[in-house]
């Protein structure tokens, strides 16, 4: 019986492998997605037969209160705020580990080995961190609360100093199955992931998100590892190397390195570098007409979106703008970098429900050698992914990062609403480019306005 | 170690005698970490979003640790340690369920559109 139990375990999880390998392509996701959910119902159901005695009652009736809230959540959240969503459910799964660490420690029934209180201790710790820490991320992503970067002297001692403390607690327990011991380890671990968390600024978000999306699988792992369960260990590892490798795309897309973005004051820096001398320099300004004129007797037309766009809701008037222009006879397409919206694929999703076709959609280095035979580029709501200063101008603060190379096509439309600096607080010379016409105005008001003219 | 050394451990490891089951467990987890980074790379970046809640929906996945806590002890129903459990369970449904229908949402939209 319990091999058979194990060997589901083992469908399980390799159902979860190909869940995440239909991601691979559009059109093979939402098959996978199937396989995803019938691994984790196997999981489940399967475990009913591997617990001693379970409390039936109360598992399906907490399930049953859990999916309720969750199916709602999923049905009403707006797509602009799948950041915070994302941030809030990392929250739940470090929380779960943590109840789990401490319901284990509680369990009058078995006695722990050492080697399972130190898992349990790494998966209390892990799931403590990732739970404040994503509360704080969270809060940052919906402009609740902790939007501003705090930082203060003293404070990577203090973070030690807390790291410390946590290993001390752990070690009084390991040595004296002290429960209370393990409760201050876990309320220090606690406290670290707000610490660790509240000194990094909002631009440097999706990278965060990402990196919780890792703890998340990580402390799963770990409550595996207590529990002796492979299906855990398995989900939780792939989650873990998932979340490590989006974070890793997002700091190169960034030109940040993951340690910089850690230790946090991005922001701070960059703000006191901006302003300098920006007030001379020459810019076109240009109509919704005129920009319509332009896009209208072009043959290839790029739009580059950024994060504005989605603010001010323009999409699905962009997209009947892009509608009019194709039917005549332009050849309109997407540019899309990968930190255009506020966590990995952001900005695709955004596309994608205003019903952009996903092959007009491309990423940076699919369409980056395109934009010298692009007759116009519009860019909407996006600022430094397409600043030509990380590429020529090593002073710059983003020297380095990888751009959209908007400023190779013949014109440049910029819609913004003034000339105020990026997340990064620098100028943009492309705007002051004399192939550039800026248009300034609500990205929304302004679509619609060109859609009006192309009419 | 000599040839026949290698061999006795291996036959002890196949018999459970010698090795810990921690190294078995660490070992699916290596392993299990190189399958997921080789599958995560060839996931497509215009899906990284999907990526990201589904993800989120499969570390639901440690209800199942939370089931195993909510039981009867001693035969005793409702311990600290099977309240804990269930809001245990609670919390990770919420992801299980949310994950997964958020993910369905957002893939309906990059169904290809019949113009």
């Amino acid at each position: 019986m319990h091999n058979v139990l194990a060997l589901l375990y083992l469908v399980a999880a390799i159902l979860f492998i190909l869940a995440l390998r239909g991601l691979s392509s559009p059109l093979t996701a939402r098959r996978g997605n199937v396989y995803g959910m019938a691994g984790m119902a196997l999981a489940v159901l399967t475990t009913f037969f591997v617990a001693d005695s379970p409390v039936i009652w109360l598992i399906v009736a907490a399930m049953a209160a859990g999916a309720l809230v969750g199916a709602w959540k999923a049905r009403t959240v707006a797509m602009t705020a799948m950041p915070e969503l994302v941030a809030a459910m990392h929250s739940l799964v470090g929380l779960s580990a943590v109840l789990i660490a401490v319901a284990a420690v509680y369990h009058t029934g078995v006695s722990h080995s050492g080697v399972q209180k130190v898992e349990l201790f790494i998966g209390a710790f892990i799931g403590a961190i990732t739970f404040t820490a994503s509360v704080i991320a969270y809060g940052k992503l919906s402009g609740k609360f902790g939007a501003r970067a705090i930082n203060f002297k003293g404070q990577h001692a203090l973070n030690l100093a807390l790291a410390i403390a946590m290993v001390a607690f752990g070690l009084v327990y390991f040595q004296t199955d002290s429960q209370a011991a393990f409760l201050m380890m876990v309320a220090i671990a606690l406290a670290l992931g707000v610490t660790l968390i509240i000194p990094i600024g909002g631009a440097d978000m999706p990278v965060v998100v990402s990196m919780l999306n890792s703890y998340s699988g990580w402390a799963a792992a770990g409550i595996g590892f207590t529990l002796e369960n492979p299906v855990l260990i398995i989900a939780g590892a792939c989650v873990g190397a998932s979340g490590a490798i989006l974070s890793y795309i997002m700091c190169k897309a960034m030109n940040r390195s993951i340690v910089s973005v850690l230790l946090g004051g991005f922001g701070a820096e960059a703000a006191a570098a901006g302003p300098g001398g920006s007030a001379q320099k020459n810019y076109r300004a240009g109509s919704a007409d005129d920009a319509a004129f332009l896009m209208e007797n072009a043959e290839k037309v790029i739009i580059v979106p950024g994060y504005g766009l989605a603010v001010s809701r323009a999409q699905h008037a962009l997209q009947e703008l892009t509608d009019l222009l194709t039917e005549r006879g332009v050849d309109v397409r997407y540019a899309i970098h990968p930190v255009a919206g506020r966590m990995p694929g952001h900005m695709n999703v955004l596309l994608a429900e205003a019903e952009v076709p996903y092959d007009k959609v491309f990423e940076m280095e699919e369409i980056n050698s395109e934009f010298s035979t692009a007759d116009v580029v519009l860019v909407i709501g996006a600022n430094d992914v397409v600043n030509p200063a990380a590429k020529n101008d090593p002073a710059s603060s983003i020297y380095g990062m990888p751009i959209l190379d908007a400023y190779k096509a013949r014109t440049v439309m910029v819609v913004k609403r003034s000339m105020s600096a990026g997340y990064a607080g620098l100028d943009n010379d492309l705007f002051y480019m004399d192939k550039t016409m800026m248009v300034f105005g609500d990205a929304k008001k302004v679509v619609e306005e060109m859609l009006q003219s192309v009419h | 170690m000599s040839a026949t050394a290698v061999a006795s451990a291996v036959s002890q490891a196949s018999h459970g005698l010698a090795v810990d089951p921690f190294v078995g467990l660490l070992t699916i987890f290596v392993l299990a970490i190189f399958v997921g980074y080789h599958v995560v790379w060839n996931v497509t970046p215009a899906l990284h979003t999907p990526l990201m809640a589904v993800t989120n929906a499969i570390s639901g996945i440690i209800v199942v640790g939370a089931m195993l806590q909510v039981v009867d002890i001693h035969s005793q129903q409702i311990t600290l340690t099977s309240v804990l459990g269930a809001i245990a369970i609670f919390l990770a449904s919420i992801n299980i369920f949310g994950g997964f229908l958020v993910t369905q949402r957002m893939l309906e939209m990059f169904k290809k559109k019949n113009k």
